[in-house]
């Protein structure tokens, strides 16, 4: 193994104790003693406390989320093959084995909040994770720094997470709406041809809004032009209205950024007032299991893009791993909200061993620097920007197959194009990121 | 400024969208305009509706017979539900009313996400109501166009029932001096037994009716339950042909309004609600100092 020069100066009796000894200039502000650490670091286990709502109208990606990271914190105590594959050494992070609670927390942010200052002060967790809404994990994230605690972000796609919102103690795997928006744009207009009319659908709150402006943004540039705009309020039931007005707008293709449960709605009443005969669908961000809740017959030649997809396993060997595993766990193919909590868990005890330490400021400073030394992960090799802490990563663009078209029951998608990360990345001041104090 | 042709669409879109909101308040407005109960679990019961005409479906593979097994189960859930709790609860303070049924709400959304999960299931459009139907300038979903006509015949039906027949007046007054009904040799209890399963079977099917229209999910009901009372409270709270008007004043206000802006459509229904509480707190229906 090739050791550089990080790992030399962080390694020896400091590590054996969990504690760094300061060497270099770079790494004289880190404190002994910060947030949950060394009191959360115990001489056989750590705490990772995880905030997931398993009830309300999240419970859905929230259940898969936290399927997620149960098979990596499996994989990583039991320190088999899988780990290994990973790079992880032995039994545990750092020898450590991981113990974990689940809170349900409704999706709600106070619940959030709550939950993870419990975890926090009682448990002394040294890591948190979880989240299935962006207004959530801007909750977590500020916690998070305000008490000195490592917050890998769960499920949320909002550019505001890594821009004005973005916290030092937080790090998110997920692309944002800008990222996706760019990745899919060019996408579409060539299978779909350029100078096309749209109709978006567009939820009323940060996530709509963010996800609408990137992606009217992008289809622009590739000559789409915009004919209608509905703005719905989040959690509506009936579509009617608005789809009327889509239906009449004589365009060509209907964007639809309803997201979760409303996505299914709308989908499922634009089929009914015969939308989608007449307009191609594109989904700019895909909703966890709306394959599954819609159907082929619906989703067949929906455009769009998301975490992950399984067939992603494929091209990259630990992806294969991931699907093998948790298909054997748990008799489903896993979706992206357990990809997000599986890739995160191991990012996390990737870079506690990198630097050979569960000191969060280490692991920070070891993440801002993973441009240099980048993780070999489920989606090929990625790293987290030292800016704002934007995962910089591959992103899928899927296709719904037609019924015909499946090889098997959970074969919704072809993958037509996996996007470079750089390619796509948003400038990184351009939301307004501001990272707060190591210390 | 639209078109007068999308007006149109969307006045005629607010008809079949005010018919379905009368059919989703009708449960809601039977119970308490004759138990004078205020039923917290309604958008449970809603949901329960739709997953009962899902589970039906796997079985049947007959909409229709789905709806009328799914009827007969919402009848014997609403005669549990009476008889273990709600009937202890027909004296006591509205506060207590709310309590309870607002706990029976959650354990009953907490029962059905834990049998089938958090995930939309999927209730497909009966094989009768498939694709859209042309009506001179619009297109509509053939589905809708024939749960206006299904919603009219059973609001005519639970009209006739609950008010034109001398049951409706036994509970009327069984509710204002109970001992006096009692003297006159009424058993009350059965008739308020029945009484409140009619409202749950109502709000029931109306679950099971619109199950191939929404996203069927544990939580579905919380926003047709906010919806309910608005409808309720615009045609006057516990009054049935005011749970009609009410509701489709409220379609046409969402589609009107979505016409000139959908996200202002919403807001729309709301300030009227409130300027209508100003001007006529007891409804357009209502009689004051009923309920």
């Amino acid at each position: 193994m090739k050791l550089d020069r990080r790992q030399i100066l962080l390694g020896g009796a400091g590590a054996a104790a969990g504690l760094v000894l300061p060497g270099g200039a770079a790494w004289a502000q880190t404190p002994a003693s910060i947030g949950t650490f060394p009191d959360g670091v115990t001489a056989d286990s750590v705490f990772v406390g995880l905030t997931i709502p398993l009830t309300g109208v999240f419970s859905g990606d929230g259940g898969d989320l936290k399927l997620g990271y149960e098979l990596a914190i499996s994989e990583i105590n039991a320190g088999g093959d899988a780990a290994k594959k990973w790079g992880l050494q032995g039994k545990g992070v750092l020898g450590r084995q991981i113990r974990y609670k689940v809170s349900d927390t409704e999706g709600k942010p106070n619940l959030d909040v709550q939950s993870a200052t419990q975890f926090i002060q009682r448990d002394k967790a040294i890591m948190l994770a979880g989240s299935v809404s962006s207004a959530s994990a801007i909750a977590l994230e500020e916690l998070g720094s305000r008490e000195k605690v490592l917050y890998m972000v769960g499920i949320a796609g909002s550019n505001d997470i890594t821009g004005k919102n973005c916290q030092r103690y937080g790090f998110r795997s997920q692309q944002n709406a800008y990222m996706a928006a760019k990745a899919l744009a060019p996408v579409v207009a060539k299978a779909l041809g350029k100078n096309m009319k749209t109709a978006f659908l567009v939820p009323d709150y940060t996530y709509g809004h963010t996800v609408y402006d990137s992606f009217a943004k992008f289809s622009k540039e590739q000559g789409w032009q915009q004919v209608a705009k509905e703005v719905v309020p989040l959690g509506t039931t009936d579509y009617s209205s608005a789809l009327l007005n889509i239906a009449n707008s004589g365009a060509d293709v209907f964007v639809n950024i309803a997201f979760g449960a409303d996505a299914v709605a709308s989908t499922k009443q634009a089929e009914q007032f015969g939308v989608l005969k007449k307009m191609k669908l594109v989904v700019p961000n895909l909703s966890s299991f709306q394959d599954k809740e819609l159907g082929a017959e619906i989703m067949q030649g929906v455009y769009g893009s998301c975490d992950f997809w399984w067939t992603l396993s494929d091209r990259y060997p630990l992806a294969k791993g991931f699907v093998d595993a948790f298909v054997a766990k748990n008799k489903y193919h896993p979706r992206w909200g357990a990809h997000i909590g599986y890739m995160q868990t191991y990012l996390w005890a990737m870079t506690v061993e990198r630097v050979k330490s569960f000191n969060p400021v280490e692991v920070i400073k070891a993440m801002e620097a993973s441009k240099e030394q980048p993780y070999e992960t489920t989606i090929g090799k990625v790293y987290f920007r030292a800016e704002d802490h934007q995962m910089v990563r591959p992103i899928p663009i899927l296709r719904g197959k037609a019924p015909a078209e499946m090889k098997g029951p959970e074969d919704y998608y072809e993958i037509v194009d996996v996007a470079e990360g750089e390619s796509v990345m948003n400038p990184p001041d351009l939301f307004g990121c501001k990272l707060g104090p190591y210390t | 400024m639209p078109s007068w042709p999308a007006l149109a669409s969307q006045a005629f879109n607010g008809l079949a969208l005010g018919s379905l909101l009368a059919l989703v308040s009708s449960g809601l407005t039977i119970i308490l305009g004759t138990l004078g109960v205020l039923n917290f679990a309604h958008g449970a019961l809603f949901a329960v509706g739709a997953y009962a005409a899902f589970v039906m479906l796997q079985y049947t593979q007959s909409f229709l017979l789905a709806i009328a097994v799914g009827c007969g189960f919402m009848l014997v859930l609403g005669f549990l539900l009476e008889r273990l709790i709600i009937r202890f609860f027909y004296g006591r303070p509205h506060e207590d009313q709310i309590l309870v049924t607002y706990g029976i709400g959650i354990v009953l959304v907490e029962c059905v996400r834990a049998v089938f999960g958090g995930n939309a299931q999927r209730v497909p459009t009966p094989s009768w109501g498939q694709g859209a139907t042309q009506l001179g300038f619009l297109i509509y979903p053939t589905y809708r166009l024939q749960l206006i006509a299904i919603i009219a015949t059973l609001l005519v039906g639970l009209y006739l029932v609950l008010y034109r027949t001398s049951m409706g007046l036994v509970v009327r007054a069984g509710i204002e001096n109970p001992g006096m009904v009692g003297i006159l040799g009424i058993n009350l209890r059965r008739t308020f037994l029945l009484v409140f399963a009619i409202g749950v079977v109502a709000v029931g099917l109306a679950g099971m009716l619109y199950a191939p229209v929404v996203a069927v999910t544990p939580d579905m009901g919380a926003n047709f339950m906010a919806q309910s009372f608005v409808v309720i409270v615009l045609g006057g709270l516990g009054s049935f042909p005011g749970a009609v008007v009410g509701g489709l004043i409220a379609g046409e206000i969402v589609s009107l309004t979505s016409a000139f802006n959908s996200s202002y459509s919403e807001v729309m229904l709301y300030a009227l609600m409130a300027l209508l509480l100003v001007l006529r707190p007891q409804g357009l229906f209502g009689s004051e100092g009923r309920v």
